[in-house]
Parts: C-alpha cells; structure tokens; sequence
C-alpha cells in the first residue's frame, strides 16, 4: 500500500496511522559520559499499530526504550503524548502517561496468584479497606479474555505458569492499567515455539485494542509477523524506516548492519557474512 | 484428608461447566474463556491453606509426634491434663514471638533479636512498674513503645541501609542483650508484683470464665462461616468460578471441629487461658491483616520479588520497616507475657527462646526464602516443639535429647521448604 523505505515522520503506510502520533519523540540525545548512546533520534508511535524497534547490540535500543519507560530520562530532545509536551523522569511519571513497559524479567511476583499480580500495587479495595477480590477477579477474567490468554485459573500462582502464560500476565498488567503504549523488551527471548506464537498474538490483540504498541526484538522473523513498521537504529542514529509490507529481512539487515544493500543482495542475501 | 481431596476434585468439572453455560448466555465475559477446566492442576488441598504446599509434610510431622508418644507414653501423652499444659501459657510466649518472626521472614529476611527484645521490653516495663512505681499502663505501654522503637532501628538499618538483617538483629541482640543487664544494675532476677501483670498468665486467675471461654470460639466461628459462605455467595452471584459446596462444608466442619476440640481440652482443665486467648486473636488478626488487606499483600510481594514489588509502586522501604516494627512490637507482647507468667524478670534470656521462636515458624512451614507461608504456621509449629519437648519430658528424657530431636526435626522441615521449591520451579515450566 505504502511506498518502500520510508525514513519520514508522516508516512501514512496504512489506514490506522491517521492524525498525530499518540507518542513522539524529538532530537533525542543521551551520553553516558564521553560516550554518546542517542544523537538525535526522532522516534514515533501511532494508536493501534506495532512499531518493532531493531539494531544491532549497542545501537541504543535500550537507551532509546529507558528514555520512554522514565528509567534513564534523556538529556535533551521534546517528548509529546496525545500531542502534549512532556517530561517523562521517573517510570511513575511514565505510567502516569499512560506509558507501560514489560521487562524482559517480566517483574512478577511468583509466589503470588494471578490476581494478585495484575493488581499489585494498585488493589481495589471494600469501604473498609480490605481487598476487595470479586471485582478484581471480573477485570481480570475480562483483561485476559481481551488478551485471549487461556490459564489453568486466576487464583493459580504465578509459578506454575508457562513462559508465554507468564509473558501474557506481564502484558495484562499494562492494559489494565490502561496504557496508551506498551513497550515490550525481547518478549520472546526465550521461548518455545508455541509460546512465541502465544506472544505474538498477544501483541497483535493489543494492537487491535487500540494500543500503540513498541517491540524491542533481535528476531526478524518474529518482527515481520507482528510489526507495522520497523524502526532501525545504528550507532545511536536512526538510519531507517520500513513498512514491513514492501520490505524483505534483506533490507532490515542491511540497515541494521549498515551494509550497502546492493552489496548484499549480490552475496545472494545472506546478510550475516556482509555484517559489519 | 484423603477423602476431602477426592470429593473436592469430583464436584469441579460440572462447577466449571454450570459457569460456562451461565458465563455464555448473559454475562459479558466468561471464566471459561480464560480458565480451562481441563488445565485445572490437582491443588485442592494447596488451595485449602491459599496455595501452600508447606502444610502437608508439617501436618504429617505432627501426626507422627502425637501417635509415636501417644503409643509409648501409654496414652498419657493425650490426657487433657497433660494436653491443657502442652497448649498453655508456657507457649504462649514463644508462639508470639514465633508471629512476629514470621512477618520477617516472608519478607525474606531474618530477626535474630526477637528473644533479646522481648526480654529488654519485659525489663523496662518491671523496672517502670516495681522500681519507678509507674501505673501499670504506664509500664506496660513504654514495654510496647520500646519494642516499636527498636523494631523502627532494626527496619531503618535492613531497609534503607541495605545491612543484611542477620547482621542487623543479630548485633541488636547483643546489644540488646547488655543494655537489660545495664538497667537491671546487677539483679539477676526482678520478681514482678504488679497484680495486674501477674494475671496476664502468672496467677491461678488468669483464665477467661467458662461463658468467654466457649463463647468467644463460637463466635469466632461462626464469623468464619458467615465469611466463607459470603463469599461463595458473592462469587455465585458474579458469576466467577467457586469452590463446590462439599469443600465449603467440610472447610467450615474442619474448622469448628478444630475449636470444639482444643476449647474442649482446655475447658476440661482450668478454662481457656488468658495467654491462649491472646495469642490465639494475634494469630487471627495478622492473618486478617496478611490475607485481606493491601499491607498483607504487599508483604507477600515484596518476600516473594523485591524489584517487582518496587516497580509495581509498592514502598518496599516502608513495607520492610513495618514488618520489622510489627515483629518487635510482637515479641515485646511475648515478653510481658513470659514475665507475667514467671511473676519475674531475669537478666539471663533463655537462650532456647529465639531457636525455639524462629524453628516453630519455620518448622510450621514458613520459607525462609521469603514470600510463602501462613501465620498459622506458627501453631502447628509451637504444636510440634511442644509436643516433642513434653512427650520426652514425660519419658523422663532430658532437654539433651529433646534438644538434638528438635534439631533433626527443624532440619528437616527446611529441607522440605527447600526441596518442595525446586520441585515447584520444575513443575512450573
């Protein structure tokens, strides 16, 4: 539908991207001492698309992803939510923005049940201060159904669970926080292959939830079958844009590792031995 | 117990159906759109005690105690006479202080300064008392507010000093441990004569009249029952999953039954003592406390995963100085009552108090990992250590041989806290 490489802020590559961006970010620059992480990286999320974020290690995925979640605030650049210009320093400050992020260690509590841990920290509670379990276990059923995550029960502890079960709690707390983006880092590092493909349907749900949705991932594979468009950062920059509809892992690649893409499509594709 | 697995296993699976016939018709969500029914792991008896593996080998120990000296004592060993001594208020004491440590450790942490603490409270308020001649409240209250105060400098040092509790408690206990000898200015024993203090668990007065002493289990009971079937109501009504009503009435049995028979052999004897009566309402208040409310959860989170606690937006700070405060505050009760009940305080601290305190708790089933456990864990721990040091007592066996059983007992239930959690980690994947 959209054209190819689009390294532009405003390309409307599919019907859902229409008006501003419900998180955008500008001239984002990070150093951690002489050591420059983020020069200048313009980032941007639509409501209801996917946006993978890719590089190769030290491209500053991770310094680009804390700057969002409140954990390493920026050193200068604009951040916009709905529109509106922020100041995002703490990750309270980012889930009060309606920015959640899912760790890779997932942050839960194992000895708790399921309940438990969606609503850690934020419990309802009876007029007179008990917890009050009833309501808690229907928003839970309803998050999970939303999510089409299947669990023995809500009341099992969170240990006895698969690690794509485990992944779909962690996800399930953001959206019954009620996130406007949910940031995802390497969600399926680690997985089986049917836990993956619980994962990646996990965060197409939240998609159609009408969530702007950030995946961190190194898998391309799994990046091109959840992602809108794909994001790449080299050495602190962002080099590229794709829509993954008219773009082959080739192309990924080549921007990742910042090879000429004639180069490689001549070595017949295999971008491993072009990496440099 | 056998029979209670197998006939709450049966009833789930037409439970589960019933709500999904229900769940698809009207209601805008469904449990069995998230809750498979087949994946339902067997768990019926974890549920029980709220997903805690820990009971089933303690309640098996415990067992193993009461028939082994039942048989060799010839019987005596279930005399209500002998019962009524075994869960009277010699124990009181070490089961207070038991509750207390359990708040610390299902932080995860350890609090080696319980039996110090309990005994330096114990000073301060015989020293206001029978010194000072401060009113008994007086004396009394400055026992509590001390334990506060040290519970306060013990949290503050493990949770915003980031000092390994062990080393924290375990330097208060000497410490502590000192400064009674310093107050006490070289008396070795301060015989207590407040009549007050001394009827707390020291008199031949200090039991509830027989009108309390059955009614105040009745009604605890009955609340209970009134509680569970509230919400099996309420659940009904939501349209959530609920336990089978064959589990709801033998839940409800099991508990009245448990009251009728220990009210029953002590009101055999002289009547339910003050001691047991209080530590009894301690243990039903923390697990209110544990169990129903934000703090109690909280607790449990930031026992069972710190950073996540911290992330969620709990101020684990806070949660760890509270539990730390709460656990001296616990163990100072403990030693007023220790002090009631030997009308004295001694500037020697038993040294047996702190191992038979922390051991009841986690003998009882409480990790020392942090995060899982029960309060009342800590009855059928003080049941255990009680039981081992009355029946060999009745042997005619020394302290020697209960000491070395207790040890091999208390090996073993932290092997099994150790080995369950491996095997719950393998099953869990």
């Amino acid at each position: 539908m959209a054209d190819s490489i689009t390294p532009s802020v405003g390309a409307v590559s599919s019907p859902t991207f229409r008006g501003r961006p419900i998180l955008q970010m500008r001239g984002i620059t990070k150093s951690f001492g002489a050591v420059r992480a983020l020069g200048g990286v313009d980032f941007e999320v639509y409501a209801g698309e996917v946006v993978a974020l890719v590089g190769d290690n030290g491209a500053g995925k991770s310094t680009l992803v804390k700057t969002i979640a409140g954990v390493g605030p920026a050193d200068s650049g604009e951040i916009f939510v709905d529109g509106m210009a922020v100041k995002i320093t703490s990750p309270q400050m980012a889930n009060r923005l309606g920015i959640e992020t899912v760790y890779q260690d997932l942050a839960l509590c194992d000895n708790l049940d399921v309940v438990s841990n969606l609503f850690l920290g934020h419990e309802e509670l009876t007029p007179w201060r008990s917890l009050s379990e009833v309501p808690m276990e229907k928003r839970t059923l309803e998050v999970l159904r939303t999510l089409d995550v299947k669990i023995p029960s809500i009341r099992s502890l969170v240990a006895s669970l698969s690690g794509g079960q485990r992944q779909s709690i962690a996800v399930a707390k953001s959206l019954l926080r009620k996130a406007k983006v949910v940031l995802l880092d390497e969600p399926t590092a680690a997985l089986g292959v049917a836990q993956t493909r619980q994962v990646l349907n996990l965060i197409l749900r939240l998609r159609d939830q009408g969530l702007g949705v950030v995946v961190i991932s190194h898998n391309l594979a799994d990046v091109f079958e959840v992602a809108d468009r794909v994001i790449v950062l080299r050495l602190g920059k962002r080099v590229a844009t794709f829509d993954v509809k008219n773009t082959t892992s080739e192309q990924v690649v080549a921007a990742i590792t910042g090879a000429e893409f004639g180069e490689l499509m001549s070595s017949g594709g295999n971008g491993a031995s072009e990496g440099r | 117990m056998g029979d209670i697995i197998e006939q709450n296993q049966t009833p789930e699976p037409s439970e589960a159906s019933q709500v999904d016939a229900f769940g698809a018709g009207k209601e805008p969500f469904s449990a069995a759109a998230v809750e498979v029914p087949s994946y339902t792991p067997r768990q019926t008896f974890r549920q029980l005690f709220r997903g805690d593996l820990g009971f089933i080998p303690v309640i098996i120990t415990l067992a193993i105690v009461v028939i082994y000296f039942t048989i060799v004592t010839g019987g005596v060993f279930l005399y209500p006479e002998n019962l009524s001594n075994l869960v009277g208020p010699q124990i009181g004491s070490v089961a207070i202080l038991g509750l207390g440590s359990i708040l610390v450790l299902l932080l995860g942490e350890i609090d080696l300064s319980v039996a110090s603490v309990s005994v330096l409270c114990a000073v301060i308020m015989a020293i206001l008392s029978e010194r000072s001649g401060a009113p008994t409240w007086v004396a009394i209250g400055a026992a509590l507010v001390s334990g506060a105060l040290i519970g306060l400098i013990n949290g503050f040092f493990v949770a915003v000093l980031r000092v390994p509790s062990f080393i924290v408690t375990l330097a208060g206990s000497i410490g502590y441990a000192g400064l009674l000898l310093h107050l006490l200015n070289g008396q070795a024993t301060l015989p207590i004569r407040n009549p007050f203090i001394d009827a707390i668990a020291g008199s031949s007065q200090s039991f509830l009249p027989d009108s309390l002493g059955i009614g105040l289990p009745a009604l605890g009971v009955i609340l209970y029952a009134v509680g569970v079937i509230y919400g099996y109501v309420s659940r009904k009504r939501a349209g959530l999953r609920t336990i089978s009503t064959t589990r709801l009435i033998v839940q409800i049995v099991l508990v009245a039954v448990l009251a009728v028979v220990s009210v029953g052999v002590l009101e055999s004897e002289h009547g339910v003592p003050y001691t047991t009566a209080l530590f009894v309402g301690l243990i039903i208040l923390f697990w209110l406390i544990l169990t129903k409310t934000s703090f109690g959860r909280h607790i449990y989170a930031v026992g069972g995963n710190a950073e996540a606690a911290r992330r969620a937006g709990i101020n684990v700070v806070g949660i760890r100085i509270a539990a730390f405060t709460l656990c001296s505050v616990l163990a100072a009760i403990g030693g007023i009552v220790a002090a009631s009940y030997g009308n004295s305080v001694a500037s020697q601290i038993d040294p047996t108090l702190l191992l038979n305190a922390i051991a009841a708790a986690v003998i009882g089933g409480v990790s020392l990992f942090g995060g899982r456990g029960s309060v009342w864990a800590i009855i059928l721990g003080v049941l255990i250590i009680g039981g081992l040091i009355n029946g060999l007592s009745l042997l005619s066996q020394g302290t020697d041989i209960s000491e070395m059983v207790e040890g091999i007992v208390l090996l073993f239930a932290v092997t099994v806290d150790a080995v369950l959690r491996r095997l719950q980690a393998r099953t869990g994947r």
